[in-house]
């Protein structure tokens, strides 16, 4: 059965995400971040940052809330008992920091099938609330036994 | 100067509880034993993007440790990681160009490639 394509170009509504200090102090942790600038005020403005920032990868959490729902999306249909998530890409922008308001815009990129499995492919753009783009991401969803 | 990266962490057994807090991705195969082994896994595994993660900042710890050295980074998943198993991330700078050099990576768990064909663009003061 080949994938069925119809929901490629399909965009989702923009999500908004506002940046803590706690929620990138409790991730930087986590991830296992040292660098003194994604903790301390006085050290990120020291550094030439805005405020504190993000660790790059931050961007799963501000855009989740964008590219979940088109992951769900049952226009698109992947087969979520047969899907891995294959790969991932991010280019970064300006860097995020607390304070700013992140909106994701989300869409559907591209859907093919080689060698019997599905490729879904999403694309998000994040932008800051000054209208400077953050980062682009390009989420790869292989489904097995198409 | 060539930019190397090697980085060596150990997830600890809670930790894709705290990074499923962190990124509210709570899929059970992260963090329930019990359910991991119903749906055929070993045990619990590793959030993929915290595998990237770490693949993240042994990219920016090597060019220095600024969090605006990382351009771009693009990887693909593969074999799954565990806890409470070493994680080594490596990577050799393939080329240089604009006053930014691209490095390609691998994370791997002993044996197991969980990150390969990894790519970074760091810029380089």
């Amino acid at each position: 059965m080949p994938v069925n394509a119809d929901a490629k170009g399909k965009t989702y509504p923009a999500y908004e995400y506002e940046v803590g200090k706690e929620k990138i102090r409790e991730y930087a942790h986590a991830v296992g971040e040292e660098n003194p600038v994604h903790f301390d005020r006085e050290q990120a403005r020291a550094a030439g940052f805005r405020d504190i920032p993000a660790p790059p990868m931050f961007a799963v959490v501000y855009s989740a809330g964008a590219v979940g729902p088109a992951v769900l999306d049952p226009e698109v249909g992947m087969n979520f008992a047969m899907m891995v998530h294959g790969g991932q890409e991010f280019v970064w922008g300006e860097p995020v920091c607390a304070g700013d308001t992140i909106t994701t815009d989300t869409s559907v990129k591209d859907i093919y099938e080689k060698d019997g499995r599905g490729y879904y492919i999403f694309e998000s753009v994040s932008r800051n609330q000054d209208g400077q783009q953050v980062v682009r991401g390009t989420w790869t969803n292989i489904v097995r036994g198409v | 100067m060539s930019v190397k990266v090697d980085l060596k962490v150990t997830p600890d057994k809670y930790l894709p509880h705290r990074y499923a807090g962190a990124s509210g991705d709570f899929n059970p195969i992260h963090i329930d034993p019990d359910f991991a082994r119903q749906v055929g896994l070993p045990s619990n595994i590793l959030h993929g993007l915290y595998s990237m993660a770490q693949v993240a900042r042994a990219c920016t710890h090597a060019a220095g440790g600024d969090p605006r050295s990382l351009r771009r980074l693009s990887v693909q998943f593969r074999g799954m990681g565990v806890p409470e198993q070493e994680i080594r991330v490596t990577g050799k700078e393939r080329e240089s160009r604009d006053g930014a050099v691209v490095v390609e990576l691998v994370a791997e768990q002993g044996d197991n490639q969980i990150i390969r064909n990894a790519e970074a663009e760091l810029a380089i003061e």
